[in-house]
């Protein structure tokens, strides 16, 4: 192998708290979730934390041009590039390549809300009312605040991280083929230094509302992941935050004297439908190699189905081995959770200690972990797995 | 027989089937014979009424779907007809077996589906109209009909499913730029020895009112609505905005040695790719040109030749002032005073501007200019802008031999991707 790829940089924000250690600290500590049980009754959601936003994007204007999830996701990326020891090296920053995982932004629920009490009292000319509310109601940049690419936009502007600049989209699946395409480009020698991640704001009507249209939502009082099936709802809680990663060439960091979280192996990456789950998890470990990982780190969403497939697959394969689901804590970040939980086992290695457990049904670990093996199901599609290691056992 | 590989040692990538949906047809054949004699898709809006808009024009797409369909059905039916048309000239069926890069446009609940929704609701005995009304009708039944609306990568997982592709699909958007990352996404995958071949989309069919007050609410759009075949005018003096489109476009590529072995017909070389991110401003590019300069270079240094080896540019040619100022500015700076004589032409003078399509859509116009020895005209251009020298082939199609198209796509957001297309070598 010409090169291989380690993680230099991460950035954390979750409901557990704003950067590494307040996250560590609380995935170690057996601390009860934040949870908001009121706000969107009767959804349950893990909120964003308390944020000084102009630690990491210094320009009021520049914040203001950003719906949550836009700032979310670009306070991460100035988190992770910080702790790569690259913000401000234009050197750095002009050649790096981003890739962010992003769906759509937050709608003006005022407006929308507007337009529907119009069409609900009886106008009939709806297609000419939406026309003239849009049109003198909507914020003229809200667009800008909207559209899939302007997170990486912002992460551009305000870190002024130009190497590349390209936006996945589709949920969770979009995160797993950023981080694969990431680390496929630094091993084939395509880039040397990337900047990967994404954020969800879940604190938001109409992010709420996309997994409601197949009833994913957990309903009621919060419960951990392996007891949602006996709760109400399809048991998937939604939660608020951002998380990039650097992933870096290992002689790129080396010769910069870069610290090293953790080496990250090639990420393998399916889709399909139901009935060939089973089959498709098995091929991912076998290719991923995670039959001697100390601890797997789950980016599970919590939604049943694919909750039951993961359990079933971890069951008949690593009976003995303990699994962290990462939802416990932060709910299901959507296109960051991947990044999450590969940031998670990351940071595990580099701790040179396990994951707490998170909630009663997982089993406490051993001594320092030297490989852990992250596994993700998407909450209705997409799969994907990938060795987290120390650098003296990445293949 | 040439060597298979480029001058860096990695494999040449062949193109061996090329698809396209424009306001301008379906087709290949068809959508050549309107561009190049300078036929404008444009037309007033039928599909929406356009009572309180700035612009009532676009290059709406109305021959694949029912209006009422919506345009995530749209979206679909164009990748899937600019992808079947790709395979089937490469000679695949439906078990292509290689990735699948499609860009598409972000998707959301359309307005029928939000008032339905809160009309379920109603029927509930929910309180007032808005989102909590619209969850408790979630709640109340499931909506899988919906899922295209909320999943941003359905488009891709469908257009799998019928062509066969491998693995999990990546959708993307890079803007304006979003057609040609997907090929590069492609041409990457084959030359990192992943596949063998892959299938590169960019889809949009996206015209809608809210799409529209978006850009209207941006002052991106051109308010010549008066006659709508006249209102996309790049490089012209009086041009006010962008016209917004509908299309897809797809490409086959594959190894060049993959594409001999199995007989296939060798359409063109896709030789390079070259990106650079802007960070001056969300929807306007840097003033001294530099992250599109550099996106050029990178092209040109990824294919490995010089700015005097192209023949000809397909421009990214919005008609947008800023976008041809800018353009223009920074082929001058890499080709020289007057473009250094390359002749430039924008195809969105014809079908507008595609959106997440175009840069797909303007690569496989470039590949038929290489076929065909034609260069497509910048139509309706009465009223040259003094201030930009360049050869925009004015009004009417010229006979040229081209042997290397450069292809030029930016976007907001600070994107910068090109292309560099060239015939197949001797």
């Amino acid at each position: 192998m010409a090169h291989s790829a380690v993680i230099t940089g991460i950035g954390i924000v979750t409901a557990m708290g704003v950067g590494l250690e307040a996250n560590w600290q609380a995935l170690t500590d057996g601390s009860a979730p934040v949870v908001d049980a009121d706000r969107f009754a009767p959804y349950p959601v893990h909120p964003a934390p308390e944020i000084d936003w102009s630690e990491q994007i210094p320009k009021r204007g520049d914040q203001r041009q950003m719906e949550a999830w836009q700032r979310l996701g670009t306070y991460a990326a100035g988190l992770a590039l910080d702790d790569a020891g690259i913000k401000g090296d234009e050197a750095l920053t002009g050649t790096m390549d981003m890739i962010v995982a992003a769906a759509g932004g937050e709608r003006d629920v005022a407006v929308d809300a507007m337009i529907l009490a119009e069409a609900a009292a009886g106008r009939n000319d709806i297609g000419v009312l939406i026309n003239e509310k849009l049109t003198t109601e909507l914020r003229p940049t809200l667009f800008l605040a909207q559209l899939s690419n302007l997170l990486a936009g912002n992460i551009s502007i305000v870190h002024k991280v130009t190497g590349s600049s390209r936006t996945f989209m589709g949920e969770e699946g979009a995160a797993m083929s950023a981080v694969q395409t990431a680390v496929a480009r630094i091993r084939a020698g395509q880039s040397t230094h990337a900047l990967v991640g994404a954020a969800f704001n879940a604190e938001h009507p109409d992010m709420l509302l996309g997994y409601e249209m197949n009833r994913h939502l957990a309903r009621g009082p919060w419960k951990p992941v392996a007891e949602r099936a006996s709760g109400e709802g399809g048991g998937l809680v939604a939660g608020s935050g951002g998380v990039f990663l650097v992933i870096e060439e290992a002689r790129h960091a080396a010769a910069r004297g870069a610290a090293v979280h953790a080496a990250i192996g090639p990420v393998t990456v399916d889709a399909g439908d139901a009935d060939g789950t089973p089959s498709r998890l098995e091929r991912l470990a076998n290719e991923t190699g995670l039959d001697d990982a100390d601890m797997i780190v789950s980016a599970n969403s919590g939604a049943l189905a694919r909750n039951a497939a993961e359990a079933a697959l971890a069951a008949a394969r690593w009976p003995e081995r303990p699994v962290r689901a990462i939802a416990n804590k932060t709910g299901h970040l959507r296109e960051a959770q991947f990044p999450l939980a590969i940031a998670v086992a990351a940071l595990s290695i580099a701790k040179g200690r396990p994951v707490a457990p998170l909630e009663a049904a997982e089993a406490s670990a051993g001594g320092p972990p030297g490989t852990i093996g992250v596994v993700a199901l998407g909450h209705q599609v997409a799969e994907a797995m990938v060795r987290i290691s120390t650098p003296e056992q990445a293949r | 027989m040439s060597a298979v590989t480029d001058k860096a040692g990695r494999p040449l990538i062949a193109i061996t089937g090329a698809g396209i949906v424009s306001p301008l047809g379906r087709g290949k054949t068809d959508n050549w014979a309107a561009l190049t004699a300078g036929r404008s898709g444009i037309h007033r809006i039928a599909r929406f009424p356009t009572d309180h808009l700035r612009t009532t024009i676009a290059g709406t797409v109305d021959f694949m779907t029912a209006p009422e369909d919506g345009s995530t059905a749209l979206t679909y039916a164009l990748a899937e007809a600019a992808a079947l048309e790709a395979l089937e000239e490469a000679g695949f069926s439906s078990d292509f077996g290689g990735p699948l890069f499609v860009a598409a446009p972000p998707v959301e609940l359309e307005w029928h589906q939000r008032l339905s929704l809160d009309a379920e609701g109603a029927a509930l005995g929910e309180g007032d109209a808005g989102y909590d009304r619209i969850l408790a009708a979630a709640r109340a039944t499931p909506h899988p009909q919906h899922s295209g609306n909320v999943y941003f990568g359905s488009t891709a997982l469908r257009l799998k499913e019928k062509t066969g592709a491998r693995g999990l699909p990546v959708t993307l958007s890079t803007a304006c730029a979003s057609g040609a990352t997907a090929i590069q996404l492609g041409a990457e995958a084959i030359r990192r020895g992943e596949a063998e071949r892959a299938l590169s989309v960019g889809t949009d069919g996206s015209v809608t009112a809210e799409a529209l007050i978006r850009f209207s609410l941006l002052s991106a759009l051109s308010t010549q609505n008066d006659v709508p075949e006249q209102a996309s005018k790049p490089f012209s003096k009086d041009r006010d905005g962008f016209v917004m489109a509908e299309g897809a476009g797809a490409f086959v590529m594959e190894t060049l040695e993959s594409a001999r072995a199995r007989g296939a017909t060798v359409l063109g070389i896709l030789e390079g790719c070259g990106e650079k991110a802007d960070d001056f401003h969300r929807t306007r590019s840097k003033p001294d040109g530099s992250p599109a300069i550099a996106a050029v270079n990178a092209a040109l240094g990824d294919a490995g030749v010089a700015p005097s080896d192209i023949g000809y540019i397909n421009a990214h040619g919005t008609s947008t002032p800023e976008n041809d100022k800018m353009e223009c500015l920074s082929l001058t700076e890499v080709f020289g005073e007057g473009l250094g004589g390359v002749p430039i032409s924008s195809n969105k003078s014809m079908i507008g501007h595609t959106l997440t399509a175009a840069g797909a859509i303007e690569a496989v116009f470039s590949l038929m200019t290489i076929r065909t020895g034609t260069l497509p005209p910048t139509i309706n251009h009465a009223n040259p802008d003094p201030a930009l020298a360049l050869d925009c082939v004015p009004n009417e199609k010229r006979d040229a031999a081209v042997t290397r198209v450069l292809s030029n796509s930016f976007g907001f957001g600070g994107q910068n991707t090109c292309l560099v297309i060239a015939a197949e070598p001797a």
